[in-house]
């Protein structure tokens, strides 16, 4: 039966298209726009993975994807960027002061809390006190810091740099970054009912953006960072190379498009390095007896919870294990792109994005996730010419100088936006459960 | 005296009327998600588009207007042309409603469900917009700018400060009076109301009473798409109209919904003054009204600001954590509709 055909291969059916989409593009526009959605299909399916973890596993609804994002891509800054020795000399000193201080405060205030009896009113008055005093503190030690360091050569530099290592470092320690935020959101917030759980997580990752975009000391905020530097050769190096010529000579390609090719072909080799190591991690994970207690908490809470098992701490360190994916994922796509631009973080775009993939690739399932991803990306960017062709077409009987054709024609970019909604709307009603639904285990 | 008197004068004109014309957009837009969640108990993350739409139609139907050389001077002419925004917001919220969310309703799907539906419903609204009226910056204030000049305040009064009063403010404010009145004497009042009230507070018992559950769901949609299209054009006259502010403004809203305490109308009133005050409070430079009220000879070297005016929209969104941090259930408590 054809029917059960398509069940039994759903997935390496449904990807062999995805292939076969990301071929098409190949053939007829070029193959390095065919190379650049797939590296990009390869980041979103991280995200996707990481939102899967939280929402799939546990049924978290983290809609504060973006800022997760930032933070990796504000690592990849911190890490690979060289040092401001003079930023550093004028202003090391009060921003180390600052943050002093803000350790101090808010450890004092989780020091004082338990001790004073509970029901006192003078308790709230006392921390009141204590972060009034650590404002003042940060404010004098601080501004002076920020603006002698914003003042160091403000169009070039303006902040304090990075630490100079290799940028394939900060793929990890984006990771780390995001959870260590992640920790401290999950410590408050988890407890929230999953709709309110979601409007938090949205608000605290535009917090997250907000302060990346203002604090330029650290980040250069609007400004944005330029010139990261790549984990793989540059064009111009690979040109000058002996080996390189004759390799391109021998596929019959111009120098400067085999290059690029290259370049393009080595991150798709270690972004499908770092997919496979988390795939299997995650499939693993998902098999063992702890998948098996995630399964359980998320499908009753209560029944879990009453069998001896620790729901909160459990739901804390999955929603920092899919963060902590979810923060890589940034650092690499800021890698990929070798700029960080603050301004680009949109919640469009880096949340309900993410999770459109999630939801329409099956959540629960790890390669429903990547489907998902690189499903999603695809049509998002090929949604523009495909509307174009399709509206080009359309219109083909009207006058070409025709002001509702010019109109349409204008119009076909946002088709990409009303595709995505109907697409998801679609899915909803009719596969809930996502292109690869999650496997029923026994 | 007259130094207290400027100090005054200063701070209501740079935080007093700013923050009630502000207030009064959130209020409207938070009743709208209030509305949402009282009866249908979902988070409607597609009510920013919902403003945006609203707003788009009167807009187009404003042009209209003015290429025929209607005008009701020295009123904007997009009051009246806020009617057809209303008809045709109403109409496309209920298409909405029949095609996307019954089908989810019927199956009596979770919350969370419902609220990745409005996901979808915010792309597609989203798209539709910008493909209608483009993603630019779109303005469409005419009419009178100034009900009262700084210049002629402070001819009229002597004083060094100026309080001006700028029309979009001052319509901003009447309408949403007068909307607000409307809206809970209808809710208190109305049989309709009543039942909507009645359905919101316990849905089985409603049922039992009789209440027919349709008529609830769409008078619920009629009011929401009415007070998006208002909020979404006063928020449009006074910044000015871009499809991509209005999905920036959702946060606040919901903000301003949960501050109050969602499901309360009264809450998502006094939430959005409280949202719209704290914003301003915590980003306004005091320097000018220390120095009206201190002692003759002090001197002020910083500007006295508690936060950069780049951290305006933080504020509001800070307390939206603190909020559901600390008290979920928001200011009012435990109240419905």
């Amino acid at each position: 039966m054809k029917a059960s055909f398509f069940q039994k291969h759903r997935s390496v059916l449904l990807f062999s298209f995805m292939g076969t989409l990301l071929i098409l593009v190949g053939v007829f526009q070029s193959w390095s726009v065919a190379l650049t959605i797939f590296n990009l299909c390869l980041v979103s399916a991280i995200m996707a993975l990481g939102v899967n973890i939280q929402w799939g596993y546990a049924g978290l609804f983290n809609v504060g994807v973006m800022g997760f994002a930032a933070l990796g891509g504000l690592a990849s800054v911190l890490i690979s960027m060289p040092r401001v020795e003079e930023a550093w000399e004028v202003g090391g000193f009060g921003i180390l002061a600052g943050f002093l201080i803000i350790v101090t405060t808010v450890m004092s205030c989780l020091i004082i809390w338990p001790k004073i009896k509970k029901n006192k009113r003078s308790r709230y008055w006392i921390i009141f006190t204590l972060v009034i005093l650590g404002y003042s503190g940060l404010r004098i030690f601080f501004d002076p810091g920020v603006r002698a360091i914003e003042d160091v050569n403000p169009s070039v530099t303006g902040y304090l740099g990075g630490l100079g290592l290799p940028i394939l470092v900060a793929w990890p320690v984006g990771g780390i970054l995001a959870a260590g935020v992640a920790f401290v959101i999950g410590k408050v917030a988890l407890g929230l009912r999953s709709d309110y759980l979601a409007i938090a997580t949205l608000g605290i990752s535009e917090i997250i953006i907000i302060i990346i975009k203002n604090e330029e000391w650290l980040t250069r905020g609007v400004k944005n960072v330029n010139g990261l530097p790549r984990p793989v050769p540059y064009e111009v190096d690979l040109q000058q190379a002996a080996w390189f010529q004759d390799w391109a000579l021998f596929l019959d390609l111009p120098l400067d498009d085999a290059s690029s090719l290259l370049v393009k072909v080595c991150y798709a080799l270690l972004f499908i390095v770092v997919i496979a190591v988390l795939l299997w991690l995650s499939e693993t994970a998902l098999r063992s007896p702890w998948g098996r207690m995630m399964r359980a908490i998320r499908d009753n809470e209560v029944a879990a919870g009453a069998m001896g098992k620790n729901v909160t701490w459990q739901h804390l360190r999955v929603f920092v294990i899919g963060s902590a994916v979810i923060g890589m994922a940034g650092a690499m796509l800021t890698t990929l792109d070798g700029q960080f631009t603050p301004v680009g973080y949109q919640p469009l775009r880096f949340t309900f994005l993410i999770w459109v993939m999630v939801i329409i690739g099956g959540s629960g399932n790890n390669w429903g996730a990547i489907l998902g991803g690189f499903f999603i990306w695809f049509f998002w960017i090929e949604a523009e010419p495909i509307g174009l062709w399709i509206i080009a077409h359309l219109t083909s009987s009207m006058e070409p100088a025709s002001p509702i054709r010019a109109h349409l024609l204008e119009g076909a970019a946002h088709m990409r936006l009303m595709t995505v909604g109907i697409i998801l709307l679609v899915t909803l009603r009719y596969a809930p459960e996502g292109l690869i639904p999650e496997k029923k285990r026994m | 005296m007259t130094d207290l008197l400027n100090a005054i004068v200063l701070l209501s004109n740079f935080l007093i009327i700013p923050g009630l014309s502000y207030g009064s957009q959130l209020a409207l837009g938070a009743l709208g998600v209030t509305l949402v969640y009282g009866v249908l108990r979902f988070s409607n993350f597609g009510h920013g588009e919902t403003m945006s739409f609203g707003a788009m139609v009167t807009i187009l139907t404003t042009w209209g207007l003015q290429s025929i050389g209607v005008s009701i001077h020295p009123l904007p002419t997009a009051l009246i042309a806020i009617p057809v925004g209303i008809i045709v917001t109403i109409f496309f919220t209920l298409l909405i409603d029949q095609t996307v969310y019954k089908y989810h309703r019927t199956r009596k799907a979770n919350p969370v469900t419902f609220l990745i539906v409005s996901i979808g419903v915010m792309f597609f609204m989203g798209g539709l917009i910008r493909f209608i009226i483009g993603p630019g910056d779109q303005i469409f204030f005419d009419g009178t700018r100034f009900i009262l000049k700084a210049k002629e305040f402070k001819e009229l009064t002597g004083l060094d400060e100026g309080l001006s009063l700028k029309m979009t403010q001052g319509v901003t404010i009447i309408t949403a009076i007068i909307i607000v009145a409307g809206l809970f004497w209808f809710l208190n009042h109305t049989r309709t109301g009543k039942s909507m009230r009645a359905y919101s507070d316990n849905e089985n018992l409603a049922l039992l009473s009789g209440i027919n559950p349709r008529k609830v769901v769409l008078v619920t949609w009629i009011l929401v798409a009415t007070l998006a299209t208002i909020a979404g054009t006063l928020y449009g006259l006074d910044k000015s109209f871009k499809p991509f502010v209005y999905m920036q403004l959702l946060l606040p809203i919901f903000a301003s919904a949960i501050v109050g305490g969602v499901g309360n109308p009264v809450g998502a009133i006094v939430g959005g003054y409280v949202i719209a005050f704290s914003e301003l409070i915590m980003t306004f430079a005091y320097k000018k009204v220390v120095l009206y009220l201190a002692p003759e000879g002090t001197t002020v070297d910083s500007l006295i600001q508690l936060l950069g005016t780049n951290y305006k929209i933080a504020v509001s969104f800070i307390i939206l954590v603190i909020v559901l941090i600390i008290r979920p259930t928001g200011i009012f408590q435990g109240k419905t509709l």
